[in-house]
């Protein structure tokens, strides 16, 4: 069976648009749209250029580099992999249980790079799309706009990000690059300055967290249609949970709901990931999709991420953003629950839930402790999963007697989205393109559903920020009829 | 008793004993001269040419060439510092220099000395030589993708071990750092972690096993101050680099 509008019957009678990044990092993605004479879509495709030279480059070094090697995988969440990494090598050091000390602050880590990253998804990079309109005037669809608009939101949005990497400083050592997070521990703890300093501004992230919910909500209510029905798709779903069913960002079992809601399976050990989960390829794209095992390769795909995260957990450990949870799955008969654009608001709500949590963390005196690394019984093989920001990151070693790194596999949640996005951005185009005259404004339509999940494909391809774009319209041969170019700042031009 | 002799460097007078040399010189009376293969314990190498000064005029490495009264000596000037910095830049593209995830990070004399000569980017193009990682001894590692030549282990295993366990081969452009076995390999031969050689690279090539990256930033060794303050008198690098 072949995805609707994945590939169109009669691909030499159509014209071919391509929404392309000028890339100046290794990986980039692009869209490309085929449409005939009356510009009616007949193929969408969303390619992502992934990087895995990754996997290549980093056989033959020594085990306890990779978890300071694997950041410069992304330029937003390298915290994310940074953890996978380090749990993928306790494994190999035989660490089975950390010490409180150094679970506490991974997890600290965690939660602030959940901060930073979430604050600059919605603030930064989505907040322009979503507060002046999808097709509003390019030239002040940016954070400039919104900081000349409404300087209070940004201004929140700005502090909410600087607080995440001031944790990630403190527990890392560097607001990028860091080392803290080490096999078996971390190399650090807090000292009660740092402690303090912290406590000292988490009150205010919490109250501006609960502010972004209600933005979000109040934008659902005010444009309801618009926001529940935009690219809006069926999907299974898959995250980590604690074994109590609560969310969990840092550790647990893996859990995938069909999209019916019912469980496929539920609490599964991570470390045979590869008995649920299977990587296609296709012809036409670099990236591989995942799907799960037990649905086959055209059913099996699934959506990660917040959206998944705050749907499929039984309840969130933090009361603020569990209320948000309930009101979330409440609102209008649940469809705020399924909307693409939803991701947003669960995305608000697992910030609240990370600044709650780096609120409780900050009481507990462990984290001042100095017991830090646990050893144990060597083993060769290390898995180490993560709820990273944009979805479940999985990180997977082989390592031999020599301590020597000899075969990694890593699945970043843009590859888990991947079919996801392709059919976000296909339900985008048949609801808003579909033959109408393409303007920058219906194509940034196509840019809104990507950014719902991710904003600029950052883990795959080692983007970072805002993604520029080329608009190229070509024939089915290719040749180049007409272009538009946009560049980071969202300035348009004809070339 | 005759009198202490001095030479002036950078204007000041340094006090010398005979048969000291520029860089001895100037360690002994707190004045830093860059370096990479220098080292206080072992013989003069003069082969990297970081330390070259201007003396009387002339270009000469600090730490072969023996002071003598009087001697009029320029160690920091803009000029100077200028080939130094270039001198580094042809170092870090001829290896594989990466310093956001080298465990040396933060202890290591190449980056201290790179920062400390404003050297802001490599500015060569990189040649991203090909050289395997030497895992074989259960103790120690050898990434060779960091060696600079410096020649300190070969003379450390030599003199202070009596082992012979390193040697450079080959010439100019091709030279490289060779295990003496003919295996190549470092299990191989009569190496152990307790060898002087073991913990006298400047850099990251001869590596501790599973240590990695224990010491977090901020207690590494150049953290609290630069090379030109942690690295005089006494010049201890291998011990608080541990
Ligand atoms: S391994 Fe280290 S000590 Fe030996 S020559 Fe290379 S840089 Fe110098
Ligand atoms: S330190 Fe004098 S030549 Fe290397
Ligand atoms: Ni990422």
């Amino acid at each position: 069976m072949a995805f609707e509008l994945e590939t169109a019957a009669h691909p030499e009678n159509l014209k071919r648009v391509a929404i392309d990044p000028v890339s100046r990092v290794e990986g980039h993605g692009k869209v490309t749209l085929l449409l005939d004479d009356d510009n009616r879509v007949h193929q969408v495709r969303l390619h992502i250029v992934e990087f895995r030279g990754f996997e290549r480059f980093i056989q033959g070094r020594p085990y306890w580099e990779a978890p300071v090697m694997v950041q410069r995988l992304c330029g937003i969440c390298p915290v994310s992999h940074h953890l996978a990494a380090s749990k993928a090598m306790d494994m190999i050091v035989g660490a089975r249980t950390l010490t409180p000390t150094a679970e506490k602050l991974r997890r600290l880590m965690h939660y602030g790079q959940i901060l930073q990253s979430h604050a600059l998804h919605f603030f930064h990079l989505s907040s322009p799309d979503l507060l002046f309109g999808f097709d509003s005037d390019v030239a002040t669809r940016n954070i400039v706009g919104v900081a000349a608009a409404n300087p209070e939101l940004a201004k929140k949005g700005i502090l909410l990000r600087k607080f995440g990497q001031e944790v990630i400083r403190m527990t890392a050592g560097k607001r990028v690059h860091g080392t803290g997070s080490v096999p078996g521990g971390v190399n650090k703890s807090l000292t009660r300055e740092e402690r303090d300093a912290l406590l000292k501004d988490i009150y205010p992230m919490m109250a501006w967290s609960r502010e972004a919910i209600a933005l979000i909500r109040k934008l659902f209510e005010d444009n309801l249609a618009r926001y529940r029905d935009f690219g809006r798709f069926r999907a299974h779903g898959m995250c980590l949970v604690r074994a109590d069913g609560a969310m969990d960002l840092y550790h647990g079992g893996l859990r995938a709901r069909a999209a019916d809601g019912a469980t496929l399976f539920d609490h599964f050990d991570y470390s045979r990931y590869w008995d649920v989960i299977f990587e296609d390829v296709k012809p036409w794209s670099y990236m591989k999709f995942p799907f799960l095992r037990a649905l086959g390769s055209d059913d099996g795909w699934y959506r990660v991420g917040p959206l998944t995260r705050v749907t499929h957990c039984d309840f969130i450990p933090t009361p603020l953003a569990d209320r948000e949870r309930q009101e979330f799955m409440a609102f209008d008969d649940g469809s705020a629950a399924g909307a693409t654009l939803g991701y947003h608001w669960a995305r608000m709500i697992e910030m609240l839930h990370a600044a709650e949590s780096i609120k409780d963390l900050l009481h507990d005196d462990d984290l001042l402790g100095d017991d830090l690394v646990t050893r144990g019984e060597r083993g060769t093989r290390g898995v180490g999963v993560i709820e990273a920001p944009r979805g479940t990151l999985i990180h997977h070693y082989r390592v031999n007697e020599d301590d020597q790194i000899i075969r990694a596999n890593l699945i970043v949640s843009t590859t888990h989205n991947n079919q996801a996005m392709n059919e976000a951005i296909r339900q985008v185009a048949r609801q808003y393109l579909d033959g109408r005259e393409l303007t920058e404004g219906l194509l940034n339509h196509i840019e809104v559903a990507i950014r719902a999940f991710d904003p600029c494909l950052s883990c795959a391809t080692h983007a970072l920020g805002q993604m520029p774009l080329e608009v190229t319209l070509e024939d089915a041969e290719g040749t180049v009829i007409d272009r538009m170019l946009r560049d980071a700042r969202g300035v348009c031009s004809a070339t | 008793m005759s009198e202490t002799q001095t030479f002036s460097l950078d204007g000041e007078d340094v006090p010398f004993a005979p048969g000291q040399t520029v860089m001895q010189a100037a360690q002994a009376a707190g004045r830093w001269i860059p370096h990479l293969c220098w080292h206080p314990d072992f013989e003069a190498h003069g082969s990297c040419k970081l330390c070259t000064v201007r003396a009387n005029g002339r270009l000469v490495a600090a730490c072969t060439v023996a002071a003598q009264p009087g001697m009029a000596v320029e160690n920091r000037t803009p000029d100077l510092d200028g080939r130094r910095q270039t001198l580094l830049q042809m170092l870090f593209v001829e290896g594989n220099h990466f310093c956001p995830s080298c465990e040396k990070s933060g202890n290591c004399l190449l980056q201290a000395t790179a920062y400390e000569m404003g050297m802001m980017t490599p500015h060569f193009d990189m040649f991203y030589p090909d050289r395997p990682v030497d895992a074989s001894h259960p103790e120690t590692l050898l990434d060779f993708n960091r060696c600079i030549l410096c020649a300190l282990c070969v003379r450390a295993s030599r003199d202070a071990d009596g082992k012979n366990v390193f040697a450079l081969s080959g010439r100019g452009i091709r030279s490289h750092l060779i295990v003496n076995h003919e295996s190549g390999r470092l299990a191989d031969t009569d190496f152990a972690a307790t060898d002087r050689a073991a913990n006298i690279c400047p850099v990251g090539v001869i590596l501790p096993k599973r240590r990695g990256f224990a010491v977090p930033i901020g207690r590494r060794k150049y953290d609290p101050a630069p090379a030109s303050v942690v690295d005089v008198v006494p010049v201890k690098h291998e011990e608080e680099a541990r």
